[in-house]
């Protein structure tokens, strides 16, 4: 690993000061767990590691009083879902946290990472589009929300511009009949990088019986996290039953546009897409039944 | 640029300078000279490297020396005390729980906090909490079998370190 200079500074205006050093390249750490193993491996050059650890902003996790949750950035998986009261409203992000890495990774790893590191096969991200978040981005010259589908805009590549930084995510409080769940394909059982992901999230109407509205995001099958649209669109006001979540297996199918690479064929992960999409809507409609 | 880190190691303070550069894991091993801690793959893979960082398991690889800051830091070397060795060495040493023994701090670590959260696991919960520790020898069975028999001991006497 190349020498940089390490910063861990404790207010957020001093972060975004030092992030934008000119003439330095800044990497800000969260949980290290991409970071590290870039910058010994993969010869990532950076000037000064700022450590964003320090910072309440980036390290608060708390309800906004029937308005939602907010997450900081580097809040670790553990510490997410860990935390009874936000499991039992947000079953989609509880499916993500709790399969990233082992329990060693889950302990530093955060959903900001996940998202800045932009891996079109990070688990955070299909669950955190089923779940409508948004991101909080600041720089020095001040703040802006990103919708989280937008977040990322090729493989590692993001809208965060020189010296912004994502903050937090904010999380709109879920309805009543509400259900999520996110889903992936591996062939090992733990410790592995999705084939295929699929995040959904449904809100049934009072009888249960009819899905009012949902939203899909598939992983690993497009350069970047997917939010399919055309799902939402389409398949608001059917039935819960299997006509309705093939259907929007099929719509998956059609919006997958995967690369063939070792841990999968193309036409494996457009198959995969529709699987999950399947699954994790089915399972988002038992969990909201189970509410009613 | 060394910098200045002070930081608790198995309830020791310890005062030292390194680079920013330095993994927690190079620091406890090349200037602290606490070798227990092994590197294997030397990316969060393998967890051979795991140490506890104020209370959370960690692959000591993947965190800077400087993240260590002010934090508290256990080791193999803090597992046992004075009194002898803690339940969990003593039971991978009666069932041959490990052959090179390269993997096996970490899995006492690992294996050590799952016995704090869980003190009653199933075979599956010590399977999926130990996935993140690789052993290429022992084929994990005995392993397994060693938690699961150290958390019956452990629960067996309540005065334990570990229930402590």
């Amino acid at each position: 690993m190349d020498a940089f200079d390490y910063f861990a500074p404790d207010n957020l205006s001093e972060a975004l000061t030092l992030l934008a050093t000119p003439n330095k390249t800044s990497r800000p750490l969260a949980g290290g767990t991409d970071l590290i193993v870039q910058l010994r491996e993969t010869g990532l050059k950076c000037d000064q590691v700022i450590d964003l650890k320090n910072l309440a902003e980036l390290t608060q996790f708390q309800s906004e009083g029937g308005k939602g949750w907010t997450i900081g950035a580097a809040v670790p998986c553990s510490e997410i879902y860990e935390n009874a009261e936000f499991a039992s409203q947000y079953p989609g992000i509880i499916d993500a946290a709790s399969l990233i890495g082992g329990i060693q990774i889950q302990n530093r790893a955060s959903f900001g990472g996940n998202l800045c590191n932009a891996s079109p096969a990070a688990d955070a991200i299909p669950a955190l589009i089923a779940h409508s978040v948004t991101c909080q981005v600041a720089s020095k010259s001040g703040t802006r929300e990103v919708n989280v589908e937008d977040f990322c805009q090729s493989p590692g590549k993001t809208v965060l511009s020189e010296g912004e930084i994502l903050v937090s995510l904010k999380l709109p409080a879920t309805p009543k009949r509400f259900g999520a769940a996110y889903q992936r394909f591996i062939p090992r059982n733990e410790m592995d990088i999705a084939v295929a992901g699929a995040g959904s999230s449904v809100v049934l109407s009072e009888d249960g019986k009819t899905i009012e509205s949902l939203r899909v995001g598939l992983g690993a099958v497009a350069p970047t996290p997917l939010l399919v649209q055309e799902i939402s669109d389409k398949l608001k006001g059917k039935e819960v039953d299997s006509a309705t979540f093939e259907q929007a297996a099929e719509i998956a199918r059609s919006y997958a546009n995967p690369i063939s690479d070792t841990r999968g064929e193309d036409w494996q992960r457009v198959h995969l897409a529709g699987v999950l999409t399947q699954r994790t809507l089915q399972i988002a409609c038992e969990r909201a039944q189970a509410a009613l | 640029m060394k910098t200045y880190l002070k930081t608790t190691i198995n309830g020791e303070d310890k005062e030292l300078l390194c680079e920013p550069r330095q993994s927690l894991l190079d620091v406890l091993r090349d200037e602290l000279e606490l070798t227990g801690t092994k590197e294997g793959c030397n990316n969060g893979n393998c967890g051979a490297c795991n140490i506890m960082l104020d209370g959370r398991l960690v692959n000591s690889c993947m965190v800077l020396a400087l993240e260590a800051q002010g934090k508290q830091v256990e080791t193999i070397e803090g597992v046992a005390d004075t009194e002898g060795l803690h339940p969990l060495q003593e039971v991978f040493l009666e069932e041959a729980a490990l052959q090179c023994g390269i993997c096996t701090p970490g899995f006492i670590l690992s294996a050590k906090s799952l016995l704090e959260k869980n003190p009653n696991p199933t075979e599956d919960d010590v399977r999926l909490w130990l996935a993140g520790n690789l052993c290429r020898c022992t084929g994990y069975d005995k392993i397994v079998r060693a938690v699961l028999e150290s958390a019956k001991r452990l629960s067996e006497s309540p005065q334990s370190e570990v229930a402590s």
